[in-house]
């Protein structure tokens, strides 16, 4: 019974550090993973030393397959002059360091650690849109690739049902897109900094300066209708529904409740963790939903004794436009089929009731598989601190928060929820 | 009685066969396909193979204008794109599939639901011949 599932003690997050997310020719994944190590140094309130951490886990789905080279846990003690304690790599798909933040808090609560590093690092961007996309596929279901879906293909396939089921169409997809937009130029990290409107500007006085026909769309939606501006890619998601191709860096340092005071008078408290997993489009119980969610909600909200309307704020991981829709109703925040309208109608803006991926989400704050699990807890963890810049949620007293992560297909799912207390 | 062992390889060399096949739990009777090894609805671990009918209808399809490696060597891209889905069979069970004899250039003329039978798909010849599992609108 989820219900049951509780820390043996409980764990908290002390500092934390990301890279910027973005493609970049001249950094590799040891420089990333420096890079966010360095941020979450300072980011200790009362200081601390690296030799206290006692054994880390690495979130990495397939820098096998996109640089030639596997084995990252002690790539990455190394790097961080942390050999020889124990460091292991996680492998989860998309979900690879909401994976290590798992290992590590069960770690802790376990008694077996006090203070362990956790994060993540994928470095996509070396390989082309061709190869990055073989590469994704590997975490399709194994049928699905027979049937020659790609990752966009499966989200593609589950936004017609859900259009067909609840009456939705690409307008809903649309509304998603821009919320996230809207919320990029707030996070300096992202990748993607310019809202749909800045955009359309850009492009319109490109033409100009080139002497090319000039785009005379009318607002954002009327620029996502035009394929030339939203190419489809895997009908019906298209260009603006698809994340892009990314490398990162992200890392959390966690400790024993009950040493938290010794790093900061700011600590978040883990309150409560679930796990699913689930088993491919054609054995999947619903088209609309993943059943994998569904399972880390209970767990989560099990172990937390929080409701769906305790949860204040989430990151969804919105790897395309559709899954947004279904993780918010799957965690609850929304009933089945509802989302849709309440997107439309500004509940997940920042300053909605509901704000959902404050951060610009996978799709504007880019998305390096195995960083971006802990990248979302970070989130959660700036806005909760009250630490989140431009982007904090304003005029509200963030106590909980939450963080949805998907692996694969809806293979792997988590759900996270963190609060101050 | 078809005595090949139930596994994914069986299943696909049926489909070079041009034979749908799936498992049945001679427990419970519930029909799987692909077949599996264990039933998941009692955890029977006894099946058998059953020969599926080959017609459905569409539960949810994607219209892909950038595919893997083995469609774009077959001319597949933006210019040609093509659709795959998933089907919902007779029986109950939901396989992914190719969708053909559809407009993938214009996904908005395809609709769930549409009634689908099975084709199968061939490429290559000789040792080369690929088969793939592939359904179509009904002829009505």
């Amino acid at each position: 019974m989820p219900e049951k599932r509780k820390l043996g003690r409980g764990v908290a997050i002390v500092g934390a550090g990301m890279s910027k997310f973005g493609m970049f020719a001249d950094k590799d994944s040891k420089d990333l993973f420096a890079e966010a190590f360095k941020e979450l140094l300072s980011s200790v309130d009362k200081g601390f030393d690296p030799e206290r951490i006692e054994a880390m886990w690495i979130g990495n789905f397939s820098n096998d397959f996109f640089v030639h080279q596997s084995h990252w846990g002690p790539i990455i003690s190394d790097l961080l002059g942390m050999a020889p304690i124990a460091s292991t790599r996680t492998e989860g798909a998309c979900a690879a360091s909401t994976l290590a933040f798992r290992d590590g808090v069960m770690s802790i609560a376990s008694g077996l650690y006090d203070v362990v590093l956790v994060g993540g690092v994928e470095e996509m961007s070396k390989c082309t849109t061709v190869e990055v996309t073989e590469g994704l596929a590997l975490a399709t279901s194994p049928y699905e690739g027979a049937a020659a879906f790609t990752f966009p293909g499966v989200f593609g396939a589950l936004a017609t049902a859900y259009f067909d089921k609840y009456g939705a169409s690409r307008e809903a997809l649309m509304n998603v897109t821009i919320k996230s937009h809207n919320n990029a130029p707030l996070n300096p990290k992202a990748q993607f900094n310019q809202t749909i409107a800045e955009i359309m500007q850009a492009k319109i006085k490109r033409a100009e300066e080139k002497g090319r026909p000039v785009p005379s769309w009318s607002d954002e939606k009327d620029a996502l209708r035009d394929s030339r501006f939203n190419p489809p890619v895997a009908w019906p998601m298209c260009l603006y529904d698809c994340c892009p191709i990314s490398d990162g860096a992200s890392c959390m340092l966690l400790v024993a409740e009950d040493m938290a005071g010794e790093f900061t008078d700011k600590p978040v408290y883990l309150a409560g963790m679930g796990q699913g997993s689930g088993r491919g489009l054609h054995a999947a119980p619903s088209l609309t939903s993943f059943e994998a969610n569904k399972q880390a909600a209970a767990e989560a909200y099990g172990m937390s004794g929080l409701e769906p309307k305790d949860i204040q704020f989430s990151e969804v991981h919105d790897c395309f436009s559709i899954a947004e829709l279904i993780h918010t109703e799957d965690l609850g925040f929304f009933g089945p089929g509802e989302a849709f309208e309440a997107v439309a109608d500004g509940a997940t803006k920042l300053d909605g009731p509901m704000p959902i991926n404050t951060s610009g989400g996978l799709k504007c704050k880019g998305h390096p598989v195995g960083a971006t699990g802990v990248s979302q807890l970070i989130e959660v963890w700036k806005q909760l601190r009250g630490d989140a810049g431009k982007r904090q949620i304003p005029g509200r007293d963030l106590h909980v928060g939450g963080a949805q992560n998907l692996g694969g297909t809806g293979g792997t799912c988590t759900f996270t929820i963190l609060e101050r207390r | 009685m078809e005595e090949r062992p139930l596994s994914d390889i069986s299943y696909y060399k049926f489909i070079d066969e041009e034979k749908l096949m799936g498992s049945e739990c001679k427990k419970c009777e519930e029909l799987y396909v692909p077949p599996r090894h264990f039933c998941i609805k009692c955890h029977g671990s006894d099946m058998e193979w059953h020969q599926m009918e080959g017609n459905g209808k569409l539960a949810a399809f994607t219209c892909i204008f950038i595919g893997p490696p083995f469609m774009v060597q077959q001319g597949f891209d933006r210019k040609n794109p093509y659709c795959t889905g998933v089907v919902e069979l007779e029986e109950g069970p939901r396989v992914v599939a190719r969708i053909e004899g559809v407009d993938a250039g214009d996904p908005e003329s395809i609709k769930v639901g549409t009634p689908l039978e099975v084709e199968f798909l061939h490429r290559g010849e000789g040792d080369e011949e690929v088969v793939s599992l592939a359904f179509r609108p009904t002829a009505s």
